[in-house]
């Protein structure tokens, strides 16, 4: 073979991979209107200070806690590594992950998601693990995670996942195609509408109440994980009560707080102690707090991270006041715009994270 | 392991790599290595199905070509024997080979009747009777038909003398069970495929790219064309509800998809084959371009036909009983009809058993059926058109040609309905539909767009289909499109590849979202 021929092959083969990584980064969803999650775990890694408090969890965590105001009220640098429906393997590898960026000195886990035991959506699946970096704890997450359907090499090149969206690429897509705007407030989710709680559901009797063994299991490990760094590990269940937290689970999950010395905290009984009101303080007839709740919640328990744990106040640590500022001034603009939407069309366009799209 | 899997992408990236580094002598036994694992992957009773097979044809092959040595050597050890002695002692041996003959195919052919008929018939018998049907729950090993048939054709042809026997039981087993065509064909012929199939290659980058270039061919009229009009073939002959100019629609999506999903699976395997230096037999030669259905069937699924032209018609033509009959019907209906007797009742069984071939269904006894007919028709009728042509000078115009290809391929479509309904019944139902309740209405009123496709749907599937006929065209008037490529500066003919590739990556429909869909052949 001709040395001209062997350099065309190669050229080729070149542009070939060049055409398909733009296809790829052109056609992968940005998740940067509407449906916002699968931006959300990317943008740990973005973060310039380190977290002395780090939420992990599903949207019980990153719609109900405002990180904002555990630090305008307490000073504690806190992030919300949380996804749609993250699973508990999938807060395990998130925690194991975080770990190797910085070491906090308290652990946050929202129970909920232990009701789980099997992966559920691959939608879920992407929006979870397709922002996390490359490490071992990812390439173990999506094999804990995939579901029948799924393929380990669609991680690998989301091409092969997301290839069919060419008929559905819009502006953003294109606006986006190399860079990402912010979507969360270290984590949070920012909801400022308000569809008051108007009951839900009796609940329906189980066949079996018993927390699966894999969730549970990865639960263990985390709280293994946590010990073995030295960082305090809390359990808490959110105070929003649907979906159901059966009283058989809440038993299990503080056996095994007591069993590991961890604290567990249901937050349920407690919504008239945090001063939460359900007409007002949630944005979806009461699945998750809105911004208000999410606030009055975070109030409440940064009192409580600050009278267990020697927890620092940041606050005048230029570094930290320096970033932080600038967290509160997009999470006031947000705010701002939030309300500007509603008050201009009765409901959440864009839902803040950036100009409304025509 | 689907063609149109990841796991097999890989794996086939990894035979080829394998291929060129291991020195020439090795290139066999790691084939049929490769083989053996991908049939393991599919299930690893599949494996025990194709020992037997393998097995029975080498040792009864191995006999047979013994026998004829040692005949050779006894009559050169006697030549004192007389003539008749020497008749008597060659029938001997024959009768002994024709037993060993017998045994083979009553073993491999009684496999596959069992595994793939025995509920069609359990089934048949019960409709009969009134009783209620319970399926046998029977492993069918993947491509069963296929590799069954390849060994039926090779012990037959050393039992002929045509063919020597493979004495290395490892090299027959790679011939059988050759991974590529092991699943959809072609049904290879031992003589034309041992001729490169044990030999050493040397990577040779022209023959490797034309490999290359037909493997992505075919991917791309598999998974961006034939599955992509799958969904929309599935919505309309699924239930049945869809009548009228639907089954108009349904018929030519289907004739679309079984072309593009059969001859995508074939290119696939011919191009598996071309990578490695491995000459395989041609399954097609434009057979949507046929002017009558004869030739059509000369032209779709050869080694099919042909299998069955050299393992059942002639044998059965020459065969006493129908000899005999021949001359019964010659002394009785005259020389003309007498001779076609014979003709009519062997094509008869061989359109039955390609019906059968096909699946075990009365859906396909009837397609075979509907074929033999046609063609008998068409034979019956050559006189009038002949006269036809003669006196209208048609022949050879291109419109009038361009008639007879669309002819043909409706016809064709039509009779391939059967494949598509759940019975017989609803398909003659569904196909006068057609030209009862023709209502033209939904061609106009976006009817098309809500049978799950959509437009960027039917813009991919009309880009493609033109990708397909200019390539068919190009072929039919100049030859190999990838001869004419490769001609051309090396940028363009990788630059066509890299085309190829990225199209078939970005338009397949694949992944999530989409059912994995098997080859429509796989079945057989």
């Amino acid at each position: 073979m001709k040395k001209r021929r062997w350099l065309a092959v190669l050229l080729t083969a070149v542009c070939t991979v060049g055409v398909l990584y733009l296809a790829q980064r052109l056609l992968t969803p940005k998740y940067q209107k509407g449906i916002v999650e699968g931006s959300m775990v990317a943008e740990y890694y973005d973060e310039t200070v380190e977290h002395d408090v780090v939420f992990i969890g599903d949207c019980e965590v990153y719609e109900n806690f405002s990180p904002i105001t555990l630090w305008e009220d307490y000073g504690i640098s806190s992030y919300i590594r949380g996804s749609a429906q993250q699973l508990t393997w999938q807060s395990y590898y998130l925690l194991e992950d975080t770990l190797r960026y910085e070491t906090p000195d308290v652990v946050v886990f929202n129970v909920l998601a232990l009701k789980y035991d099997e992966p559920q959506s691959e939608a879920y699946n992407r929006m979870t693990i397709d922002g996390m970096r490359w490490s071992r704890s990812k390439v173990e997450d999506i094999l804990a995670s995939m579901t029948d359907e799924e393929h380990f090499i669609e991680y690998v090149f989301p091409l092969l996942r997301y290839h069919d969206r060419w008929s559905e690429l819009n502006k953003t897509d294109v606006q986006h195609w190399f860079s990402k705007d912010p979507v969360t407030h270290a984590g949070y989710y920012m909801r400022v509408d308000v569809q008051p709680e108007l009951g839900f559901p009796d609940p329906m009797p189980l066949a079996d109440y018993t927390l699966g063994e894999k969730a549970m299991g990865y639960l263990q490990r985390m709280a293994d994980l946590c010990r073995e760094k030295g960082v305090a590990l809390i359990l808490i269940k959110a105070p929003t009560e649907y979906p159901h937290w059966y009283d058989e689970w809440d038993e299990q999950v503080a056996a095994f707080a007591e069993e590991n010395g961890v604290p567990y905290i249901n937050y349920i009984p407690l919504q008239d102690d945090i001063g939460l009101d359900m007409a007002t303080d949630t944005y979806d007839g009461g699945l998750h707090l809105n911004n208000q709740g999410a606030e009055k919640m975070a109030a409440y328990f940064g009192a409580y991270l600050k009278e267990n744990y020697d927890l620092p106040d940041r606050r005048g640590e230029p570094e930290y006041d320096a970033v932080w500022q600038e967290k509160i001034d997009a999470y006031e603009a947000m705010k701002r715009q939030q309300y500007d939407e509603l008050a201009q069309y009765g409901e959440l366009v864009s839902f803040g994270a950036n100009a409304i799209e025509e | 392991m689907l063609f149109t899997s990841y796991a097999f992408v890989g794996f086939l990236a990894l035979v080829l790599l394998a291929y060129y580094l291991v020195p020439g002598r090795f290139q066999w036994p790691l084939l049929l290595l490769a083989s053996y694992a991908f049939y393991f992957a599919a299930s690893p009773y599949y494996l025990l199905f194709i020992l037997v097979t393998t097995a029975s044809a080498w040792a009864v092959c191995v006999k047979m070509e013994d026998l004829t040595g040692a005949q050779k050597a006894y009559l050169a050890d006697h030549k004192d024997l007389d003539r008749e002695e020497k008749k008597a002692y060659r029938e001997k041996i024959k009768k002994r080979k024709r037993a060993y003959l017998i045994a083979a195919l009553a073993l491999n052919l009684g496999i596959l009747a069992v595994t793939k008929y025995t509920n069609f018939v359990l089934r048949s018998v019960s409709s009969l009777v009134g009783g209620a049907f319970q399926p046998v729950d029977l492993i069918v090993p993947m491509g069963i038909s296929f590799y069954t048939f390849q060994t039926v054709g090779y012990v037959i042809d050393v039992y002929r003398g045509k063919q020597q026997a493979q004495r290395s039981f490892f090299k027959l087993a790679l011939f059988v069970g050759f991974f590529p065509q092991l699943v959809q064909g072609p049904i290879s012929r031992y003589g034309q495929l041992s001729e490169t199939l044990y030999a050493p290659h040397k990577f040779q980058e022209k023959t490797f790219s034309f490999g290359l270039m037909r493997i992505l061919w075919g991917y791309f009229k598999k998974v961006v064309l034939a599955d992509r009009i799958l969904t929309g073939v599935t919505a309309l002959v699924q239930g049945g509800q869809y009548a009228g100019a639907y089954v108009f629609v349904a018929m030519l999506f289907y004739a679309f998809e079984l072309y593009c999903d059969f001859t995508g699976g074939i290119d696939i395997t011919i191009g598996i084959g071309e990578a490695m230096g491995i000459r395989m037999a041609e399954n097609f030669d434009l057979p949507y371009f046929s002017k009558n259905i004869k030739e059509y069937w000369n032209r779709w699924h050869i080694t099919m036909g042909t299998w069955f032209t050299d393992y059942i018609f002639y044998p059965l033509s020459a065969s006493r009983p129908m000899l005999r009959l021949s001359k019964w019907s010659r002394a009785h209906l005259g020389q003309k009809m007498g001779k076609r007797v014979p003709v009519y009742l062997c094509s008869l069984a061989v359109w039955l058993a390609t019906g059968i071939w096909h699946g075990a269904a009365w859906n396909f006894v009837a397609w075979g059926l509907a074929n033999y007919v046609v063609i008998m028709v068409s034979q019956e009728l050559e006189p009038l058109y002949e006269r036809f042509h003669a006196r209208t000078h048609l022949r050879g115009k291109a419109p009038y040609e361009v008639f007879q290809v669309v002819r043909t391929v409706l016809l064709m479509s039509m009779i391939r309905m059967f494949d598509c309904y759940r019975d017989v019944p609803l398909t003659i139902a569904m196909v006068g539909s057609m030209f009862t309740r023709f209502d033209a209405a939904i061609f106009t009123d976006g009817s098309l767009l809500a049978i799950g496709l959509d437009g960027a749907d039917y813009l991919v599937l009309a880009v493609g289909l033109a990708v397909v006929l200019g390539v068919s065209l190009y072929k039919r008037k100049r030859g190999s499109v990838r001869e004419a490529l490769y001609a051309k500066p090396a940028g363009v003919y990788y630059g066509a590849m890299a085309l190829l590739l990225v199209c078939t990556v970005v338009f397949g429909a694949y992944g999530v979202g989409y059912d994995a869909s098997q080859f429509i052949y796989n079945q057989f």
